[in-house]
This record gives C-alpha cells, structure tokens and sequence, in this order.
C-alpha cells in the first residue's frame, strides 16, 4: 500500500483541456450534479477502504513570510481570482501508482456545464513511505 | 458499574477533590485509581452508596499520595487533613469543576477541551475525534490545561459568564465524529442549570434546546443546508421546543435579561410560528434591539438588519446594513439577500457568488453558489 495526494488545483495545472465557466453560471441542476459527485466519490473511496482525508480549502488565506528579527511577517493576498488556486486534496491509500492515476481520472471527470467533464487536472504526488522492515 | 453512571460519578468525585484542596491532575488520579479499586472489588462486594465510596477511597488515595510526594520534595501541601468519613456532599461538586476548566487563565480551545474531558467524561480519544484532531494533540492539549490550573485553589465560585461561554463553544461545534458535541453541550448545560440557580444558564440552556430541535430539518439527507425558511417543520422536534420555551419563560421572569435569554427569546419566536409566513418578524426585531443593547455586537446588528428587512421591507433592511463592517462573517450573503427581496437579481447573484467564496463551511458555501447559480439561470 502506497498514499498519494490527489491536489486538486481548481482551474490551474497544465494546459486546461476545456476551458469552463466559474460555477456560479452553471445552472442551478448543474451545480446539484457537481456537488452530488464529489460527495459520492468520497463515499466510494470510504467504501473500497482507500480514502485517508479529504479536504476542502477556502480561497481566502495569504501568502506569508518571515520578515527580519523583530518585524511582523509579511503576507501578501489572498488572491482569490488567481486561476492556480489550491482548492482541496484528497488523501488515498492504494495498491499502486496505477490505481492512484485511476482515481484521479475518474475525480476529473466530474460534471460541469452540460453535465459534461470538467477535465480538471489533478496532481497526484507519491507520500514518502516508511523504511522496509526487510531490506533487500 | 456502567458507563453513564460513571460519566456522572468521576467528575462529580473528582470535584470533591478538588473542592477539598486537592489540585485537579492529582485529584482525576486519586479518583482513577479509586475506580479500579471499586473495579477489582472486594469480599464484600461493590458498596452500596458507591459515591460516597468512592469520596472516601480517591481522598485516601490522595492523601497517601500527596504525603508521599510531600516527604519526597519535601513541599507542603495545601491539605486540611483527613475528614470524618460519612455521607457525601448534599451540593454536587461538580460545580467547582465547571468553573475550574473555564478559568480565565486558560485560552477558549483548552477551556473546551478540559471541561470535556473532566466534567463531561469524555475520553481524550472521544474528543480528539469530535474536533478531527490525532490524538496525540488533544492529550497534549489537555496537560497543557491541566498544568495551567493545577495551582488554581477553589474557594468560591467564579464568573457563571466564562463557563457559559465554554458551553456555547462546546454546542456551535455541533458534531462531526462519533460524539455529538451539541447534545454533550446540552447535558452539561442541563447540568448546571440544575446546580446553580442562574437566569443566564437557563437562557443559554433554552437557546441549545430551541436549536437542537430544528436541527433534524437543518440539513437534507445528501448534506445540502435548508434554510429556515424552506425547512419541514413538522420535522422539529416539538418536545424539545416546548421545554426550551417553559425554561425561557421561567428565566424571562426573573426580569433579569442577558444575551443568551434575549437569543433564545428570538429562536423561540421561529419555533412559535407554523409556517415561515406566520413569524413575527416585528417582535424578533424588537429582541434583536434588546440584544444590540446588551451586547453592542455587530454580529447582532447584522442579523437585526435582516429581520428589519422581513418586518418593513427589504430596503429597510439594506439601509440598516450601511455602516457594518463588509468583512463581518456573512455581511455579503445578507447583503445578497436583501437585494434579491428588493428585486435586483443582478447584484444578488453576483454578492451570492462573492459570499460563496468567503463562506465559512462547505455546506454554507455550496448553498451560496446554488443561489447564486439560481439568479444567474436564465432557461
């Protein structure tokens, strides 16, 4: 068993493969059908007892960082309208990198507009395991 | 010897302790070493008034303890010597430790989470899993509280206000893992209430049942949040309403108002009506003033702002809002509202989408992107 991370990047990554509108133009339907879809994917993972975590994050939140001794930190943002905005991750624990890349199409497909896929582009990043108890 | 009875029996003792001289970490340690005698048994079997049992054996273990420690570090320990065995307290002790885990020494995070563990029985497991946090955290999290409060002596009461305070926070998290905090928050607000004669704690007690018993139409079986105005209301739970109400009443009549009687007043308006349409939207404004007057919150004022706009119209309530602070937790959804009530469907949708995007949970924010996508469909 193997844990990645599906981060999901909102509207960013690579070259977008179908360029949709923000949800808030998608009809009323559209929006149930999107929703339907990530609570039930969720639940699925829970079901083949492959789901770690899954969370979702608001767009508000800011850069930050340390600014010299006796300074407050800077932070710059939040940069809600950014394109590239981290927007959730879910955390699974599977057999192989194949079984994760799976998961993540499957994830990408969920419907937008028209009920057609939105083809977001997840990131999927291997976990560090732990040493084998038998090295070779 | 189950577990209900325990939950009920270990902070009450450990209370005792505390009250007698006790600091508290030694004191759950007395009383946990006394249960696994009161576990191991005897010839003579369990005793029959096991609370008073258990005073008598944790206050020996104590002692035992404490001189121990004491002629090991050579400190004196606040302690008056053994008292004469007999019957437990009349008041129950418990009390002492409401006040104790609210002390104004610790922060609000380590307040809830040391009245759960001590009066309320939690396990550290149970409450790591109700605030989705490893367990690791919350032991360290209540340590850190217990050290905190560990030279803090008893010997009245404290402020009521700082453990109300504690409770609320406990209910508002509502319930996420296999304990469900409001109902937690509930039991021990009923609790109180039956230890300490106090309009406020009967107030705040009427708020938690008034809520809970809506809580069954709050949310549809796939998750989504319904809004008060579309929820079933046959689905509320009447019973609870009811006792909210008498206990709202009761508290009313001591002619003493606090914010947790004016807020419970309010949802005690919602729960009277049969339909949406029937609600009294010009009195609930009236406690809403109440409220502004005893607490000057702008979160008061904002909620106020969109009763106005039931009472007297939509631009009443959008004049009222002129003023607030934009960046108040849920100033641009009421703002959307108010807009689409007055009929500019345009600027509501666009303020939904802007709320959906500051809102404060999923549920709240997929309901905010659902209305904003309703205005902005055009079939």
């Amino acid at each position: 068993m193997a844990k990645y991370l599906l981060l999901k990047h909102y509207r960013g990554g690579p070259k977008p493969a179908v360029d949709w509108a923000p949800m808030d133009q998608w009809t009323p339907d559209e929006v149930d059908a999107h929703m339907r879809f990530m609570h039930d994917f969720g639940a699925r993972l829970e079901e083949t007892g492959e789901l770690v975590d899954a969370q979702a994050l608001s767009p508000n939140g800011a850069f930050v960082r340390y600014d010299g001794e006796g300074r407050p930190p800077v932070t710059d943002g939040p940069f809600v309208e950014t394109k590239d905005l981290i927007a959730g991750w879910y955390i699974i624990d599977v057999d192989s990198w194949d079984r994760a890349v799976e998961l993540a199409g499957e994830l990408s497909a969920a419907p937008g507009p028209g009920g057609r896929p939105i083809h977001e582009w997840l990131e999927v990043r291997p976990f560090y395991g732990v040493p084998a108890a038998v090295p070779e | 010897m189950n577990g209900e009875l325990l939950r009920d029996l270990v902070p009450a003792v450990t209370g005792v302790l505390v009250r007698r001289g006790a600091d508290f970490a030694a004191a759950e340690d007395a009383v946990q070493d006394a249960l696994v005698e009161a576990v191991r048994g005897g010839p003579e079997g369990p005793p029959q008034d096991l609370r008073g049992w258990l005073i008598t054996v944790a206050w020996r273990k104590f002692l035992d303890a404490a001189r121990a420690d004491t002629s090991r570090r050579r400190r004196e320990v606040r302690v008056e010597g053994e008292p004469v065995p007999g019957p437990a307290e009349v008041v129950d002790d418990t009390l002492w430790l409401y006040f104790l885990c609210a002390h104004p020494a610790l922060t609000p995070t380590s307040s809830v989470a040391l009245t759960l563990r001590a009066v309320g029985g939690l396990t550290t497991r149970q409450i790591a899993r109700a605030y989705l946090v490893p367990e690791a955290t919350m032991s360290q999290r209540i340590s850190r509280a217990k050290r905190v409060v560990s030279g803090v002596r008893l010997n009245q009461p404290g402020d009521v206000a700082t453990v109300l305070r504690v409770l609320y926070l406990v209910f508002n998290e509502g319930y996420s893992g296999d304990v469900d905090l409001a109902a937690e928050a509930i039991r021990l607000t009923r609790q109180l209430a039956a230890q300490i004669d106090h309009e406020e704690v009967a107030g705040l007690l009427a708020l938690m049942l008034l809520h809970h018993a809506r809580r069954p139409a709050r949310t549809s079986p796939d998750g989504r949040l319904v809004p008060l105005a579309e929820q079933d209301r046959s689905r509320w739970d009447h019973h609870l309403i009811a006792e909210g109400v008498e206990v709202l009443q009761n508290a009313l009549a001591r002619d003493r108002l606090g914010e947790f009687q004016a807020q419970a007043a309010i949802a005690a308006l919602h729960a009277d009506a049969r339909t949406v349409e029937e609600t009294d939207w010009r009195q609930i404004v009236e406690w809403y003033d109440e409220l502004v007057r005893l607490t000057d919150s702008p979160v008061a004022r904002l909620n106020r702002a969109v009763a106005l706009g039931e009472a007297d119209g939509p631009e009443f309530g959008l004049a009222a809002l002129v003023g607030l602070d934009p960046a108040l937790p849920r100033h641009t959804a009421a703002a959307a509202y108010l807009h689409e009530r007055a009929g500019d469907l345009v600027t509501a949708a666009r303020l939904y989408a802007e709320a959906a995007r500051s809102a404060l949970s999923l549920p709240e924010r997929d309901h905010l992107m659902r209305q904003a996508a309703r205005l902005n469909y055009r079939p």
